[in-house]
C-alpha cells in the first residue's frame, strides 16, 4: 500500500529523519510513537502526499509520490483517510457536512443512512448541526476520525486521533479503527498514548514503530 | 461550444459543492457592480454601433440609387432633348435605369412651394428625370461630357453624393462602439479576475481543507467559477435591463429631429442587449477559470 525506502526528509535545515524504511502492507495496523518534534506528524505527510521526500523514495500505491500531478494526488487522497493533529474543518459548514466532505467532493452522493451510523458511532448525532468552531477539542478529534473513515478507504493514517478524549471515548475510538482494520483496512496511528497501545494490543496484532534520533525502530517488545 | 457546453453545466449548478466555498460579501459586491455598470454601458455602445450601422447603410443605400438630370430647355427642344438624354443615360454603364418624370410627378415635387395647381405645363419649369444605379454606380465625369456635346440643356445633379464623408463617418462611429463592446468587456474580464484573486486569497484555508478531503483542482476551481458565473450574470442583466430603459426612454425619432433618427434599438434590434448579461456569464466564466486554476496552482 505504502512504502518509505531509505526515506529523508528536512524542511530546509538539518534532516529530520533519514534512510527510513516502512511498509504498510494491505491489512496491517501500525502504531508510530516518538517524542515530540521527533517528526512523526512529518512522516505521515509524506504518506499521503502532502510532503514530498527530500531523500529516498515515497510509493504509494505503488506509484512514486514524486512523479504525481496533482489530480494523482487528490485520486490517492481518496483511498486514504487521514485525521489530522490540528483537525481542519471548514467552519462554515454544519459537522455533518464536513463529514460528508470527502463523499461531496469525490461527487458520491451520501447516503443520510450511514451518515448517521457514523455520526453515532463517534457520538456526535446531537452535534450534527453545530458548525466546527462550536465543538470542543476531543468532539473534532471525533469528527476528523469520522470523516476519515466515510469514504471508507483502503488506507487509515490517523495523528494523535485521541489526544483530547476521555479514557471511554478513546476505547471506543480504537473500537471503530480496530473494526475497521479486521475489514481488511490498513491503518497506522501516531500517538503518545501507550496505554492506548497496550489497550489495542489485546484486540489486534499490532505492531509498534518509534521515531527517535532521526531513526525508525520497531518497538514491540519493550511494551 | 465546448466552453459553452461547460458553462451551461456549471450555471446548472452543484448545490453541496457550492456550500464548500463560504460566501464573501465583497467580492460578491464588487463583481455585481462591476457587470452591472459595465452591462449598462455595453447597452449604449451597443445602440450606437446598431444606429449608426443603420444610419450608414440608408444612407449608402441611398446614394447609390437615385441621381437627378435637370433640363432646361425651350419648350419646343424639351420632348427632343430629353428623349436624347434617355438615349444617352441607357447606353451608360451603370445605369440601370432611367425615366422621366411625368407632369403629374413633376406638379407633386413643386406642391409644397407653389400649392396643388400649378400649371407646370405652362411655365418653362425643367424637365427632370430620375436616374436610377446599380453596383458601383457611373463615372459622373464621363457622363457630363457626353451630355454636354449631346444635350446642351442638361445638368446632372448627383446631390446624394455629398454624403459620403457621412457614411464613412457613420461607419467609424460602428466600429468605435465595436471597440467599446471590446474594451468593456476587456474591463469586467480584468475586474472579475481581481475579485476572484481576492476570493481565493480569503478562502485559502477552505482550498486547504478541501484538497486534504482529496478534492480535485478543477472542483475547487468550480466552486468559485460558479459563484462569479452566476453574479456576473445577474449583474450585467439588472445592467442591461437598466441600459435598455434608459434607450427606450430617449426622445423618440421624431421629435429629436431628422438627424439622430432612432439613436436605439429597431425591430428585431430589441433583442440585441440580451446578448449582454451572456457575454457577461462567459468572460466572468473563462476569467475566474483562469484564475482559479493559476491560483491553485501556485498554491499546491
Ligand atoms: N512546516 C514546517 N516548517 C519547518 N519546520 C517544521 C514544519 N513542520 C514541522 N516542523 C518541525 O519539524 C519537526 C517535526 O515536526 P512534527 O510535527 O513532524 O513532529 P511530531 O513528531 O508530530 O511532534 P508532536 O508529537 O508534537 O506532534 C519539529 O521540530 C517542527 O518544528
Ligand atoms: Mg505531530
Amino acid at each position: 500500500m505504502i512504502e518509505l525506502d531509505n526515506v529523508a526528509y528536512s524542511y530546509g535545515g538539518a534532516e529530520l529523519f533519514a534512510g527510513l524504511d516502512l511498509t504498510l502492507a494491505p491489512g496491517s495496523f501500525h502504531f508510530l510513537t516518538g517524542p515530540s518534534g521527533a517528526g512523526k506528524t512529518t512522516l505521515l505527510k509524506l504518506c499521503y502526499g502532502e510532503l514530498i521526500a527530500t531523500g529516498g523514495q515515497v510509493r504509494l500505491f505503488g506509484q512514486d509520490a514524486r512523479g504525481l500531478d496533482r489530480d494523482s494526488v487528490a485520486q490517492i487522497r481518496r483511498r486514504i483517510g487521514v485525521v489530522h493533529q490540528d483537525c481542519q474543518f471548514l467552519d462554515h459548514l454544519p459537522v455533518a457536512e464536513n463529514i460528508a466532505l470527502p463523499l461531496t467532493v469525490a461527487g458520491h452522493g451520501s447516503t443520510s443512512d450511514d451518515l448517521r451510523d457514523l455520526l453515532g458511532w463517534v457520538g456526535l448525532s446531537k452535534q450534527a448541526a453545530q458548525l466546527p468552531p462550536e465543538l470542543s477539542g476531543g468532539e473534532r478529534q471525533r469528527a476528523a476520525l469520522a470523516r476519515a473513515v466515510i469514504m471508507s478507504p483502503e488506507v487509515i493514517l490517523a495523528d494523535e486521533p485521541t489526544g483530547n478524549v476521555d479514557w471511554e471515548m478513546s476505547q471506543r475510538l480504537l473500537g471503530l479503527l480496530v473494526e475497521l482494520n479486521k475489514m481488511g483496512k490498513t491503518v497506522l496511528i501516531a500517538t503518545h498514548d501507550l496505554s492506548l497501545i497496550r489497550a489495542a494490543k489485546a484486540q489486534v496484532s499490532a505492531r509498534v514503530l518509534r521515531l527517535a534520533d532521526r531513526r525508525l525502530q520497531l518497538a514491540g517488545a519493550s511494551l | 461550444m465546448d466552453m459553452l457546453r461547460r458553462l451551461l453545466e456549471l450555471l446548472a449548478g452543484d448545490p453541496q459543492a457550492d456550500r464548500a466555498v463560504p460566501p464573501t460579501g465583497f467580492t460578491a459586491r464588487l463583481t455585481l457592480l462591476s457587470s452591472g455598470a459595465m452591462a449598462f454601458l455595453a447597452v449604449f455602445a451597443l445602440a450606437l454601433s446598431l444606429a449608426t450601422g443603420r444610419l450608414a447603410d440608408r444612407w449608402s443605400d441611398e446614394l447609390a440609387k437615385t441621381s437627378t438630370l435637370r433640363i432646361s430647355a425651350p419648350a419646343d427642344q424639351m420632348q427632343a432633348q430629353t428623349d436624347a438624354a434617355i438615349v444617352v443615360l441607357e447606353s451608360t454603364p451603370g445605369v440601370a435605369q432611367a425615366r422621366a418624370l411625368s407632369a403629374d410627378e413633376q406638379r407633386e415635387l413643386l406642391a409644397p412651394w407653389f400649392g396643388p395647381d400649378l400649371p407646370v405645363e405652362t411655365l418653362p419649369v425643367p424637365q427632370l428625370i430620375e436616374v436610377i444605379e446599380d453596383g458601383d454606380g457611373f463615372d459622373a465625369t464621363g457622363l457630363r461630357a457626353r451630355l454636354q456635346a449631346e444635350v446642351p440643356g442638361a445638368i446632372l445633379d448627383d446631390h446624394t453624393r455629398w454624403r459620403e464623408p457621412l457614411v464613412e463617418a457613420a461607419n467609424r462611429l460602428r466600429l468605435l462602439g465595436f471597440v467599446s463592446m471590446l474594451l468593456i468587456a476587456g474591463a469586467t474580464g480584468a475586474m472579475i479576475t481581481l475579485a476572484a484573486n481576492a476570493a481565493l486569497a480569503a478562502n485559502a484555508q477552505v482550498i486547504r481543507v478541501m484538497r486534504l478531503v482529496g478534492a480535485r483542482d478543477i472542483y475547487i476551481a468550480r466552486a468559485f467559477v460558479r459563484r462569479f458565473t452566476q453574479r456576473a450574470l445577474i449583474g450585467a442583466a439588472v445592467g442591461t435591463l437598466a441600459g435598455t430603459l434608459a434607450v427606450l426612454l430617449l426622445p423618440s425619432a421624431d421629435a429629436a429631429g431628422g438627424f439622430l433618427t432612432g439613436l436605439g434599438f429597431q425591430g428585431a434590434h430589441w433583442l440585441w442587449p440580451l446578448v449582454i448579461p451572456a457575454l457577461a456569464a462567459l468572460v466572468a466564466f473563462i476569467a475566474t477559470r483562469q484564475a482559479a486554476l493559476r491560483t491553485l496552482k501556485e498554491q499546491s
